[in-house]
């Protein structure tokens, strides 16, 4: 029986996991990285556009700052990110993109001088400065005033993760791959490590450690089109709704991005309609202006997607074998600057779509339709990214709800969320570390792995197939997810949803094995995780039918309001038992009085659809009114801010960040 | 090699395809190597990882292989397709006229299972010998604005940084089929990266410790079969040359 010790266990080896785990060794703890795959080939590697960070080089990224930066991401989470922690990570951010720089990460950088671009489908020339020349550059994305998302052509997630990952095997992290998270070591409310399956030889062995770090990354293979990797099952969130304390925070915010391309669902990037692409309908015209006059193509992503089913619904979408669609035009960018930064892109679309979007005109157009891709939602946890319900468990990245995006998150957004929030929830765990002993009974170490091994024993024992295999059950589960939970919602098909998945779950439960090897085997694999994603997929969709409400990517037919009067509060989903089949659910209230930012209208998406709440306009005044009298006295930004909501970092990540022209201002 | 068990889907309408694949799962004392048929449909626009998903969800549950970002940007899905190490996930039925696929698991490395294999400790190997990470000795304050690069040489260093680690370069080297310890051309081109990157204060005396005998560059026969297969067409003939041009004059 293998039972490993360490001091900081991680669960997830993409950027999130590996970002916590340098921190920790760097602080003299010995830190184990868990990983399904090999780390670099962890889903973070397919970030293509980029991360945002308000360094503000580019000449059109001038006057960004972290305010600006803290603006957008809470309009973009329709106000229901937790505005505590926008302010860490935008703090943050600056200094983890300039740090990724010095471990390797090639950052495109600023020219000086003239440079033709494309805004608004026109060309424009802009001017870099002497002074930004060699700096960090920065690319257009959605629902942000500024040019901020810094990038490495269309592979910025691949670079980072090589940098990140790297810069763990310098510190001699310990990366154990094919590694499969089943079960948290619970005693008491307290995590000491994970009772884990060796893929190759199938044995289960525990993990204990002082702290552990769940990153395993999003759930959106719940969904059967998806733009997620195979991977990203969601079974890492259910191993921690399993322990029947710890919960998730709005499962039901699940973001549909834009453009993925027909039919594989591989996305294009963001960063497509960021450096000037279109979205076209089946005339060919450019149909977002007349949605969003402001925003255009460039509103937020639950913002477009919404406005292409509607424009699909009007009939203006491209019939295809494979359902309707629009069309993304990046044709007019020009062959030039679509090879050297938009290289995947054009890669990907030749292979799979055999098109080049660098031929001009409707040649080259590109058939995309909205599809699952990020979940907001995830393990609650407190801004220093430990459980609110289970001590020395901590979780990061896509896994967690820390809760930086609310509704919808912003493009850009996300794997800046990563590495921002592997360098604070890695410290906070490693004070943790270094304040508790592992104080575990072995006994209770060994009862874990054997009750692991009875379960797998019991799923092979299962006798024969009947009626439905595992594959039916979960490809029935992602039909309904893409059908009834998809981007736009309704009560008596979210209810009909919620009814079917408990039934599979049910079903699940005795599904049985036709190859009974308990090593490598591919279909045991399902066996198990399945039961899971369902927990997973049940806890979206009811969360879903239980909020009346329609806010960010959570869009309600029959509640089409945004309701702040009954509905600032995030979604808290426990299972405590482990037969039930549906979770149950409970709110944590979102302070109005407290925001630094109250809630408002976003500036994009459908006017008037505002169900107000009194304290919003209260709140308004009060931060208008203390705004007013600390100016009068003379008090910078920082001091505005700290007066309107104190919010603390760990290390030095509080300093000032220095920009061009403006040092520290 | 023994051919067992012919397996059939009707799903869909296309033509009828036929993949033979290489099934043994070593740590199991009942499997032995052999070679699995099965024919399925076409679909429109098929690639190797619908065709592989497809057969596992219909016809053979328990048939391993590796998929994960199924884009061609992970590097997870290396095999032999009638004899040539691609990725999987990029390579469409439709190029094979013949409806005739044979699969094998890509050699050089160790065998989980079918097509499956572990690339991983391989790959962690050649990062520990290149030591595959910025040396430094600058302390940068990360509060201050970044140390310029010059924009073409970051472009230059981002070429290099594209390799995905999928073992292709591997899987097709004679060298690397020869002797076990050679550092491959993905090590190679992972040398070329930090020479290229200006954070990188390594000399080439320093590289000429890590990879500076036949084990390293000069173990190399230029056949170039890494360049022809590179799924991300990385400049691995010129970069390889230009190292051991550099190296050769160390010492």
């Amino acid at each position: 029986m293998k039972i490993r010790y360490c001091d900081a266990l991680v669960i997830g080896g993409g950027l999130a996991g590996l970002r916590v785990a340098v921190q920790t060794q760097e602080k003299g703890l010995n830190t184990v990285v868990l990983s399904l795959v090999p780390v670099k080939r962890s889903h973070s590697a397919a970030a293509q556009g980029g991360m945002q960070s308000s360094l503000a080089n580019t000449v059109m990224g001038e006057g960004d700052n972290e305010d600006v930066h803290f603006a957008d991401t809470v309009k973009g989470s329709d106000w229901g990110c937790d505005q505590v922690v926008a302010r860490m990570f935008v703090t943050t951010a600056p200094k983890a993109t300039r740090q990724l720089a010095e471990w390797g990460v090639p950052w495109t950088r600023v020219r000086k001088g003239p440079r033709e671009v494309v805004i608004n489908a026109q060309r424009t020339t802009i001017v870099e400065k002497e002074e930004a020349h060699g700096l960090i550059n920065a690319r257009d994305f959605g629902g942000t005033k500024k040019w901020r998302t810094c990038y490495t052509a269309d592979a910025t997630g691949h670079t980072m993760l090589y940098g990140v990952a790297n810069r763990a095997i310098r510190d001699q992290a310990e990366i154990h791959e094919r590694k499969e998270l089943m079960r948290l070591i619970v005693e008491g409310s307290r995590c000491y490590g994970a009772v884990v399956r060796d893929q190759i030889t199938g044995e289960i062995e525990a993990y204990v450690a002082k702290a552990t770090c769940i990153a395993t990354g999003g759930w959106g293979r719940i969904y059967r089109t998806t733009t997620n990797a195979v991977i990203c099952e969601g079974t890492g969130q259910a191993a921690v709704l399993e322990t029947g304390l710890a919960t998730l925070g709005n499962p039901e915010a699940v973001q549909f991005h834009p453009t993925p391309i027909v039919p594989s669902g591989i996305l294009l990037t963001e960063g497509c309609r960021g450096d000037g692409g279109v979205l076209r309908d089946v005339d060919g015209h450019r149909f977002m202006p007349d949605y969003e006059p402001e925003k255009k193509d460039l509103a937020s992503r639950d913002v477009v997607s919404r406005r292409m089913m509607e424009h699909i619904r009007k009939g203006k979408g491209v019939p295809s074998p494979f359902g309707e669609h629009l069309w993304l035009d990046i044709s007019i960018l020009g062959r030039e600057h679509i090879e050297k930064n938009l290289r995947d892109v054009r890669e990907i679309a030749m292979t799979f779509n055999g098109i080049d979007p660098a031929d001009p005109g409707p040649k080259g157009w590109l058939p995309v339709r909205p599809a699952q891709h990020y979940s907001m939602g995830g393990i609650r946890t407190k801004p220093t990214g430990e459980s609110t319900a289970i001590d020395g468990l901590f979780a990061c990245g896509e896994a967690a709800c820390w809760d930086l995006h609310g509704f919808n998150r912003l493009g850009g957004n996300s794997v800046a969320e990563t590495v921002v929030a592997g360098m604070i929830v890695g410290s906070y765990m490693a004070d943790y570390c270094h304040r508790h002993e592992i104080d575990i009974d072995t006994r209770l170490v060994r009862e874990s792995i054997r009750r692991e091994e009875a379960y797998l024993q019991e799923i092979l024992d299962r006798p024969g197939h009947k009626g439905m295999s595992i594959f039916d059950i979960k490809r029935r589960m992602q039909v309904i997810m893409d059908e009834k939970v998809g981007i736009f919602r309704h009560g008596e098909t979210l209810q009909e949803a919620v009814d079917e998945l408990q039934q599979l779950l049910k079903l699940s439960r005795e599904a049985a094995v036709a190859y009974k090897c308990p090593r490598a085997n591919p279909e045991l694999e399902q066996a198990y995780r399945v039961p899971k994603m369902l927990k997973i997929a049940l806890s979206v969709a009811y969360g879903a039918l239980l909020r009346t409400e329609s806010r960010g990517a959570h869009y309600r037919e029959d509640y089409t309001q945004r309701d702040d009067l009954h509905w600032m509060k995030r979604t808290i989903v426990r299972w405590s038992d482990p037969e039930a089949t549906l979770p149950e659910v409970g709110y944590e209230p979102l302070d109005i009085m407290k925001m630094e930012m109250p809630p408002a209208f976003r500036g994009y998406g459908r006017k008037g659809q505002i169900i107000e709440n009194p304290l919003s306009a209260q709140r308004a005044e009060e931060v208008e009114a203390i705004r007013r009298r600390l100016e009068a006295e003379g008090k910078d930004r920082f001091a505005i801010q700290e007066a309107l909501m104190p919010f603390e970092l760990p290390e030095n990540y509080k300093a000032k960040n220095e920009r061009l022209g403006v040092g520290y201002a | 090699m023994p051919k067992t068990k012919i397996m059939t889907t009707d799903r869909g309408e296309g033509r009828e395809l036929t993949l033979e694949i290489l099934k043994y799962n070593p740590r199991d004392p009942e499997s032995k190597p052999h070679l699995a048929t099965y024919t399925i449909r076409e679909t429109p626009g098929m690639t190797l990882f619908v065709a592989l998903n497809m057969i596992r969800e219909d016809l053979d549950p328990d048939l391993a292989f590796d998929f994960v970002c199924r884009a061609g940007i992970c590097g997870s899905c290396g095999m032999m397709v009638n004899g040539k190490p691609l990725l999987a996930c990029r390579t469409r039925t439709a190029d094979y006229p013949e409806g005739k696929i044979r699969l094998m698991p890509m050699p050089a490395f160790e065998l989980i299972k079918d097509l499956s294999v572990i690339t991983g400790q391989w790959m962690d190997r050649m990062s520990q010998r290149v030591e595959s990470w910025i040396h430094s000795s600058v302390e940068h304050d990360i509060s201050r604005i970044e140390r310029p690069v010059d924009p073409d040489a970051a472009d230059a260093t981002f070429e290099l940084d594209r390799c995905i680690e999928c073992g292709i370069c591997v899987a097709s080297c004679a060298t690397a089929l020869m002797r076990p310890d050679f550092v491959g051309a993905v090590g190679l081109n992972r040398i070329a990266r930090f020479e290229s990157d200006p954070h990188d204060e390594r000399t080439d005396a320093d590289y000429y410790e890590l990879v500076g005998d036949d084990t390293g560059i000069f173990g190399c026969m230029s056949l170039l079969s890494c360049e022809d297969h590179c799924p991300k067409n990385l400049p691995l003939q010129e970069k390889i040359a230009y190292m051991r041009r550099k190296l050769a004059k160390v010492k």
